[in-house]
């Protein structure tokens, strides 16, 4: 027993050196939380607070200091790109379809690959592969209205002046986006906000609706289980009801709805068995 | 092996080429089995899909997209804090058994040969502690399931559209190890003499087989969180099962985690023959217990030098998937973080030599030696330190400004690659010349070239730390940065020479050797059993921090750039607050092992009732 006490107490005195030599010697640094969108009003933006929304996209979300600072030396400095601009379009290895610095810059970000400045490309690839992602695909996932922002900013940044506007209708189609997007806003309570809101009453007789490019769902849950209502929503086209046109119905609901609004919905319309259309 | 008769000798011969083939046999059916097994999931999958497609419908749905709401609570309990306690302790047990049959398998095998049946006895041992674990694993797979599927219920989901194949051959296999095991374990005393020996040394290697492609299956699914693979970038799965196993980083993560696992399983069952060595009565108790300690420590040590190797290779795989999840990982805040593990990481190797020190009092002959052991320590101290001085540290803007500079204020130069990859080669070459002394402690070499050989052993040593020394240097301060990392394959390279040379240069200068002074088991002082409970500790301790950085390296994402994470704990928690549970599930693992280990000894212990049963 003694020499059990004698272990345990030995055991945990090394456990609590673990844990305050990570807690108390090592920096409490919070790593960074999870990046959320901003919402935009860029109706009302000066071009200043365009380079400045750049600016924060930059050195946040776009994670691009990860990689493009001068300790790690793994990209070369933004705060340099636009300089180099001319040179990178006069490289007898480039092949891209940029003519100017807007371009270039616009090329660099959503096909990193099209050029690679030498030394940087992923180890193997001659300098054909670019290790830097794709910005508007889903690790980063900017909007256009923020890859504008930011070749503003990088325009900027080099001195340069800046050839890009702020975009046109982006004001509301941003915020459009921003609705759609599910990130913005809280999950709708019921079904008839669900209808309403993704517009299914455009083509679809269902709740008391009454489009009719899309077949009448008013009696689907008789014919049809939950596993193919759920697909039917979000991937239209894997298979096409009878007499109806394919890519007709939007396909990327799965990205705007809340997985709670989605099982309502599919809830709701496997519950719905003929004859009055409101359950 | 004494083998009198020819006929007794050709018998054997026999014996051992029927017990060849059966293994040889054995191995290629497992291997057959889970070739088609993989194989046919595909095809299976294709099968189902083309089914489904004809009855006018498409199999596999995308990941959605979640909110916090999505994820039930149960009250104020933090759902991260159970699923990562009830993984990390699953991960713990299940390495433990599956490390065990490894090394039991070996031991049970040099038994064999050598035919000194301590080895058997021992293996038995080390089997019977397993066998209690073995439940264990399985109570704690359960609970990390069914807390997965209560607060993670879309994760879950969308894991099992990917797996469903995987998991059903998982539940399979785990069956099958489950019979293996019991038969193995509870037929060992059965299974004696010459062909059923063969027969139980063939369930220890099916035991293996098994295991080891049951770890490998779950691996698939932690590395499909990282690096998701067989399915679009919205990540609906194209129905290829293989293609989402194999992906980017299975298989440096299997190869990493085999290696620690055996390490990890030898420092457990260390800290176990630690404790009936302490508590052991008589001596030869206390001579058995001394000599398995040693023989643990012998597997862990063994099993720890090529992990740092292991370890840079997962991390240069981690680059290669995603420059960005490199960075996060050894750049940012995790930086930190290898700091910490450097710390345990040199806890590993300074208590495993500092065991083989005090081991060395077993003989009389040692004191020859004694006398080097201090410039040992010194030199692995010295390594140890350099490895531990922080990365130069790669950080977001806002990091920057909140620790004032990119450099760690102290001794910038020691920081680099280069540097810390000649710090483990020197410690790793040290240990190994630890390991010669103890080899050496109670021999007299009686050829007649020892002089001539020892020569060549400083020759050896000291030109390949020159060699460690030379290429670390020159890379690391006289090239540029590309060429920076060059260094460390001909480094390796060089551990390695020195490690095989000077064991087969010992070898032979020590062929027929005079024994100065009995090995003495049993004559070791108590500090060195704590020495073998520092091992276990920063054992555990050391996985479940890199439990916590394989997760966290994925960021706000579930599924890497698929599916994404809105639960209120996305958020990557602290370097302290992950050192707090890391700590917190340590407590609870070791609770559970004293558990298992008294009741390995409770069931061996009958207890006489006079008078309470009826007299017959
Ligand atoms: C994973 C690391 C990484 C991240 C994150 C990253 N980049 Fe890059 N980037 C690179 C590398 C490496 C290059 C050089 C190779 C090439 O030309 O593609 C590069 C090149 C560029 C170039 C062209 C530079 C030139 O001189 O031609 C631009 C512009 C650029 N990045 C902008 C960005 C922006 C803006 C972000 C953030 C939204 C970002 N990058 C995020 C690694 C990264
Ligand atoms: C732009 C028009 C359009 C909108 C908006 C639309 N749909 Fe559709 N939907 C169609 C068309 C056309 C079909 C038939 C072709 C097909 O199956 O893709 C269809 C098919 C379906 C089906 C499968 C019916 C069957 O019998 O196979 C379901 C279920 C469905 N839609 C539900 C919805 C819901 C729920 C919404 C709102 C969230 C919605 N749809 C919005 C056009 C639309
Ligand atoms: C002496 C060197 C090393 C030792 C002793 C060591 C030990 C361990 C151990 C015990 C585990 C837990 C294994 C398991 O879960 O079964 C682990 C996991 C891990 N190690 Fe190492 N390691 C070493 C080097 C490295 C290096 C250099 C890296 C990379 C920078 C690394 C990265 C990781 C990661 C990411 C994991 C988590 C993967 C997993 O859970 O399997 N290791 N290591």
């Amino acid at each position: 027993m003694r020499n059990l006490a004698k272990t345990v107490f030995f055991s945990l005195l090394v456990i609590l050196a673990f844990a305050g030599f990570a807690n108390f010697v090592v920096p409490q640094l919070q790593p960074a939380a999870p990046p959320e969108d901003e919402v935009l009003d860029l109706s009302a933006m000066t071009m200043d607070q365009f380079v400045a929304l750049g600016g924060r996209v930059v050195e946040g979300k776009g994670t691009c200091m990860l990689c493009h600072n001068e300790v790690g030396g793994r990209a070369p400095p933004l705060s340099e790109t636009v300089a180099q601009i001319p040179v990178r379009l006069a490289d007898a290895r480039y092949e891209g379809s940029a003519t100017d610095s807007a371009s270039y810059l616009y090329e660099s970000m959503l096909e990193p690959s099209a050029f690679v400045v030498a030394g940087f490309g992923k180890a193997g690839s001659g300098d054909t592969e670019s290790p830097m992602p794709n910005v508007s695909g889903s690790s980063i996932g900017m909007s256009e209205a923020e890859i504008l922002a930011v070749i503003a900013y990088l325009q900027d940044l080099g001195g340069e002046d800046i050839s890009v506007e702020i975009p046109e209708d982006a004001g509301a189609a941003a915020e459009d986006e921003e609705e759609e997007d599910g990130e913005g806003r809280e999950p709708f309570e019921t079904v008839e906000e669900i209808i309403d809101e993704f517009t299914c009453g455009a083509c679809h007789m269902v709740a008391g609706e009454e489009g009719d490019l899309g077949p009448n769902l008013n009696a689907i849950g008789g014919s049809r289980a939950h596993d193919y209502l759920r697909r039917a929503i979000l991937d239209p086209n894997a298979d096409i009801a009878e007499g109806f046109e394919a890519d007709l119905m939007p396909d990327d609901y799965g990205e705007q709805m809340f997985a709670s609004e989605l099982e309502m919905l599919i809830d709701f319309l496997a519950g719905l068995q003929g004859e009055g259309s409101e359950p | 092996m004494r083998i009198s008769s020819r006929s007794a000798r050709k018998r054997r011969n026999v014996i051992v080429a029927v017990g060849a083939f059966m293994m040889l046999a054995l191995l290629l059916l497992a291997v057959a089995a889970n070739l088609t097994g993989l194989e046919i999931s595909p095809a299976f999958a294709e099968e189902t899909a083309a089914a489904a497609s004809a009855e006018g419908e498409s199999a596999y749905a995308p990941p959605p997209r979640l909110s916090a709401e999505d994820y039930p609570r149960v009250g104020n309990i933090s759902s991260r804090a159970i699923v990562w306690l009830a993984a990390q302790l699953h991960l713990w047990f299940a390495a433990f058994v599956l490390a065990v049959p490894i090394f039991v398998f070996i031991i049970e095998a040099i038994g064999m040969y050598t035919r000194d049946e301590r080895y058997d006895k021992m293996a038995y041992e080390f089997i019977k502690v397993s066998i209690t674990a073995y439940s264990l694993t399985a109570i704690l797979g359960g609970l990390l399931l069914f807390s997965l599927i209560l607060f993670y219920p879309d994760l879950w989901g969308y894991l099992t559209t990917v797996f469903k194949d995987t998991m059903f051959y998982y539940a399979l296999l785990f069956f099958a190890e489950s019979a293996i095991l019991y038969i193995y374990y509870y037929g060992w005393n059965w299974l004696q003499g010459d062909f059923r020996k063969w027969l139980h040394l063939t369930l220890g290697l099916m035991l293996n087989a098994v295991g080891t492609v049951l770890m490998f299956l779950a691996n698939s699914w932690i590395t499909f969180m990282m690096s998701p693979a067989g399915v679009d970038a919205a990540g609906v799965f194209s129905g290829d099962a293989w293609a989402a196993m194999h992906n980017h980083l299975w298989n440096p993560i299997n190869i990493h985690r085999v290696v620690a696992n055996v390490a990890f399983g030898g420092s457990i069952v260390g800290a176990y023959a630690a404790f009936k060595f302490l508590n052991a009565t008589t001596p030869e108790e206390k001579a058995h217990y001394d000599w398995m300690g040693y023989n643990a420590n012998f597997i862990a040590i063994s099993a720890l030098l090529p992990l740092p190797f292991a370890g840079y290779y997962l991390t240069a795989e981690i680059y290669a998937y995603s420059q960005q999840m490199g960075i996060t990982l050894m750049g940012g805040v995790f930086a930190w973080l290898f700091i910490i593990q450097a710390v345990l990481i040199g806890s590993l190797f300074l208590s495993a030599n500092y065991y083989l020190w005090c081991g060395m009092g077993r003989s009389d002959g040692a004191e020859r030696y004694n006398k080097y052991v201090k410039w040992l320590a010194l030199g692995i101290v010295g390594a140890f330190l350099v490895w531990f001085t922080p990365h130069t540290l790669v950080l977001t803007n806002a990091e920057l400004k909140a620790l004032g500079g990119p450099y760690h204020k102290i001794l910038g130069p020691l920081g680099i690659m280069p540097a810390k990859n000649t710090a483990v080669n020197v410690m790793i070459v040290l240990t190994s010349l630890s390991f010669m002394y103890y080899r050496r402690s109670n021999k007299i070499a009686t050829v007649s070239w020892v002089a001539i050989g020892n020569a060549a052993q400083i020759a050896l040593f000291t030109a390949g730390l020159f060699n460690i020394f030379f290429l670390g240097i020159y890379h690391g301060y006289f090239t540029n940065t590309v060429y920076k990392v060059a260094a460390s394959i001909p480094q390796v390279m060089t551990t390695l020479i020195i490690i095989v040379a000077s064991m087969v240069l010992d070898r032979f200068i020590y062929r027929g050797a005079k024994e100065v002074a009995p090995l003495r088991w049993g004559r070791v002082p108590a500090r060195a059993q704590y020495a073998l409970f520092l091992l276990a500790v920063a054992f555990t301790w050391l996985m479940g921090l890199m439990g916590y950085i394989r997760s966290g390296i994925r960021q706000h994402w579930h599924v890497k750039d698929i599916m994404r994470d809105a639960s209120v704990d996305a958020q990557t928690p602290t370097m302290g607050y992950a050192a707090n549970m890391v700590s917190l599930g340590v407590i609870i693992f070791f609770v559970m092992v004293i558990f298992v280990f008294w009741l390995s000894q409770v069931s061996g212990k009958k207890s006489l009732a006079p008078g309470y049963w009826k007299a017959g």
